[in-house]
């Protein structure tokens, strides 16, 4: 996705146009590291694999990076704001589920539409709750959304007991499966138009701007006129439903929801963050820097797998990865 | 001024420097430093930012290695290869930002890292005695049990003196010790320093403030650019030859001409209380044009009082009117609409983000006008950007880190941030705290120019000289209350003070 507009990025000279490069720079800011990191990888795969680069691999990785992507989106919002939601993991499950019980003829049966609302609505209170947390009981978001992510874990043990619901219709699991245009499944472009409206919505809107400002320094910006309090809390609300729309994807994918899903995956999508250049203090980091760090474990997951890596070693090379690229960032940053 | 202290061979108890040389990389921020400190005298190190004062305390205090030069101690070679080697020495550092523990007692932080042992435990009434000795020899009675945290800013430098004075220290480097202290607590500090200078020890008194040096010191070294230029055997010389050596150039005045303030009434301020009491019924009125100078100690509720007006704080009672419309304080928000702006104390934690660049920093606040439907727009925000920065002659570019300015360029982005709104009442609490004494003369233009476009200006300082030099009328608060408001031809230090003290 942002792949394209990534390498122009790299072929613009300082000869080129000094205002298309200072969009481009904004819109990539601080992830030329992680690019290149991303094109080594691809480049050593394709060399080490026949199958990497073969269209039918790369569209495997965009749909393996679907869930991990769409709810990147969000935990970049909240760490630009200098917080964390460590509960994505639970609340996904807790959206999966109860999109399953409302939406599954065995249970509620009231229809696939009201299931997929009320899970996002669900998963956007979870947030919101973590949001009202940080703000008005003043919890650090590390602890407040520990708590939710206990919370929204056993709620969603509760809902069936600790047992799964299998089987959805035809229509919402071929959601993930049929390639539109020979190549476009419904999730993996979701995940991309996601990720162009948040892009656009951080860069060129006055309240994008301002979480950058609130992340930078949440003082200046409270003395600035910036609502900070109600900007958080939207914040949190809105990585709430993205964590929840992940669960839909997840459960389109698998034809199944369970209460035990997405558990860790709030470590892989921190790390997919801080891996695409944004700081864990706040006030830096972008969608572009995201999609790259999507895309590095993404890849790095894939071509494991092709070279037959056993996947406790994936897990070593994975950590490595995150010391290597936050390391890296911040020699980068003390040498300038 | 006196020559190279070429008599540094002979054997002598206290401090000689000689020919110290510093680099970081290319950048050479010690050039050929020697001065001398003798025993039981204060001298004082003056320089602007960057002058080179730092990197000689932290070179006597054992932090940073000189690259060329000598030190000699009480007759012997000294070179501390750590801050601990230098406070075996008997030389100890006071450090503008105190290095206590905050969650520890005052017993405990005076012996950290060298607690009192006895059979293998920790013998806390010998420390508490201890402690409580050296902090009764301060003249400071409190309990050396009290946990740090709780004590005033004032009560906690105390504690890093007698952690100091139980060292055995001989020398002590001050590094602007009363930045935080207000005037009663410097009085005592000074008192203190007195009586340790009579008992024989030594000081050096790093400060911005120029009218403490000839109260306190004996005698001035003055630095400019990593160089001594000079060396005064006395203290009491006029500030504005001190200035002139700092700056290396010849200072025509601090203070601009003042206009006459406009008829307009701006902003009042009526029976103005905060929840907490730091200030209670408070009535002012600002007029278009007019810069109202805000005085008091340390405590006396100044800062709190433009923050509640500025919208930062909530209030208890009383109310703001801006241009005659009353304003509903419930955020800075609120007030920025009704045209009130605050440039706050503390620049690099409230006033600017300092990893951003002068453009974004100046976006922040002003996304109506560089977004208008909420579309930031990189060409109007570059454009305003430039703007600020040409109307204020920041020196900086729109895409530069704010972090890179000096002080003083970083306050004037704080300004430019409100300027082009235009504000009708533009308050600044403490704008020149931190920036070089050649640099605040270009901030006290731009507030006198904020008046004379036709603002209602309101300034608070702890810096008295800035307060009657900038202001038309002073208004004094002690303790919360309002004392009194003083006009330009009756506000002086002694009438300011007398208030500030009731």
């Amino acid at each position: 996705m942002a792949l394209s507009n990534g390498a122009s990025e790299l072929k613009a000279g300082p000869g080129a146009q000094a205002a298309t490069g200072a969009k481009l720079t904004a819109l990539f800011a601080g992830t030329m590291g992680p690019l290149i990191g991303l094109m080594l990888l691809c480049l050593a795969l394709t060399l080490t694999t026949d199958t990497f680069l073969t269209v039918r691999n790369i569209l495997n990785v965009l749909d393996q990076v679907t869930v991990l992507g769409i709810m990147a989106i969000g935990m970049t919002l909240v760490i630009l704001i200098g917080g964390i939601d460590l509960s994505v993991g639970s609340v996904l499950a807790l959206a999966a589920m109860v999109m399953g019980f409302v939406a599954h003829p065995d249970h509620l049966n009231l229809g696939m539409p009201a299931g997929i609302v009320m899970a996002l609505v669900v998963a956007g209170l979870c947030g919101l709750v973590s949001g009202l947390l940080v703000t008005v009981t003043k919890l650090p978001p590390f602890i407040a959304t520990l708590a939710m992510m206990s919370v929204a874990r056993g709620l969603a043990n509760m809902i069936t007991d600790g047992s799964q619901i299998i089987g959805f219709p035809d229509w919402f699991t071929s959601l993930s499966i049929i390639r539109h245009f020979g190549f476009l499944s419904v999730t993996v472009g979701l995940m991309i138009v996601l990720a162009i409206i948040f892009a656009i919505f951080l860069n060129y809107r006055a309240t994008g701007r301002s979480l950058y400002a609130i992340g930078g320094s949440a003082e200046v910006a409270r003395l600035s006129g910036i609502p900070v309090k109600s900007l958080t809390n939207w914040v949190y609300a809105i990585c709430g439903v993205l964590a929840g729309l992940a669960g839909i994807v997840l459960a389109a994918r698998l034809d199944s929801v369970q209460p035990s899903s997405g558990f860790g995956y709030e470590l892989d999508t921190i790390a997919a963050v801080v891996i695409g250049g944004a700081s864990l203090s706040g006030g830096v980091g972008s969608i572009g820097g995201t999609a790259i760090g999507v895309l590095i474990i993404g890849v790095l997951r894939n071509g494991l797998n092709l070279l037959g890596v056993s996947p406790f070693i994936q897990q070593v090379v994975i950590g490595v990865v995150i010391a290597l690229a936050v390391a890296t960032d911040t020699w980068r940053r003390r040498a300038q | 001024m006196s020559l190279d202290p070429s008599h540094t061979q002979t054997p002598h108890l206290g401090l000689f420097v000689s020919g110290l040389y510093k680099s970081y990389g290319p950048v050479q921020v010690l050039a050929d430093a020697s001065f001398e400190v003798r025993p039981g005298e204060v001298v004082a190190l003056l320089g602007e930012n960057g002058a080179g004062k730092s990197t000689v305390s932290n070179i006597i205090a054992g932090s940073t290695k000189p690259d060329a030069g000598t030190i000699t101690w009480r007759g012997k070679a000294y070179s501390p290869a750590s801050p601990a080697a230098a406070i075996d020495a008997g030389v100890g550092m006071i450090h503008q930002e105190l290095k206590l523990l905050p969650d520890l007692s005052v017993a405990e932080n005076v012996y950290v890292g060298r607690l009192l042992m006895r059979g293998g435990r920790i013998d806390r009434a010998a420390m508490n005695a201890r402690a409580s000795a050296q902090l009764k020899r301060l003249g400071l009675e409190v309990s050396p049990e009290r946990k740090v945290r709780t004590l005033r800013i004032a009560a906690q430098q105390q504690v890093e003196i007698a952690k100091a004075l139980t060292l055995n220290a001989e020398l002590l480097i001050f590094d602007e010790p009363t930045a935080a202290l207000g005037s009663e607590e410097t009085e005592l500090l000074f008192q203190q320093i007195r009586k340790l200078k009579a008992e024989g020890m030594s000081f050096i008194y790093i400060s911005h403030r120029l009218d403490e040096i000839a109260e306190i010191a004996d005698r001035v070294v003055v630095m400019r650019d990593g160089r001594i230029v000079a060396r005064h055997e006395r203290a009491d010389i006029p500030v504005r030859t001190v200035v002139e050596q700092m700056v290396g150039r010849s200072v025509e005045r601090m203070f601009p001409p003042l206009s006459e303030p406009g008829s307009e009434t701006l902003l009042e301020v009526e029976n103005l209380s905060s929840p907490e009491r730091s200030f209670q019924n408070v009535s002012f009125s600002v007029r278009a044009g007019e810069i109202l100078g805000i005085a008091g100690l340390i405590g006396a509720g100044r800062t709190e009082l433009v923050r509640a007006i500025a919208g930062a704080d909530p209030i208890s009672s009383g109310s703001v009117r801006v241009a005659g419309n009353p304003v509903h304080l419930n955020g800075p928000a609120a007030a920025i609409k009704a045209g009130v702006v605050l440039v706050p104390e503390d620049r690099k934690a409230q006033g600017v983000v300092l990893d951003q660049t002068i453009g974004e920093n100046l976006a922040i606040g002003n996304f109506d006008h560089v977004a208008p439907n909420g579309w930031v727009l990189p060409k109007a925000v570059q454009k305003f950007a430039e703007a600020g920065i040409g109307r204020l002659g920041v020196k900086g570019r729109p895409n530069q880190a704010v972090s890179k300015l000096s002080g003083g360029n970083q306050q004037k982005v704080v300004i430019a941030k409100w300027i082009s709104r235009p504000p009708k009442v533009f308050i600044l609490d403490e704008p020149t705290r931190g920036i070089d004494v050649g640099a605040r003369a270009a901030i006290y233009d731009v507030i006198a120019d904020l008046a004379r476009s036709g603002m209602a200006v309101v300034v608070v300082s702890s810096d008295l000289e800035e307060v009657l030099g900038l202001s038309h009328r002073v208004l004094v608060l002690s303790r919360g209350r309002q004392r009194g408001i003083l006009d330009r031809s009756e506000a002086s230090n002694v009438a300011v003070m007398e208030l500030a003290t009731s």
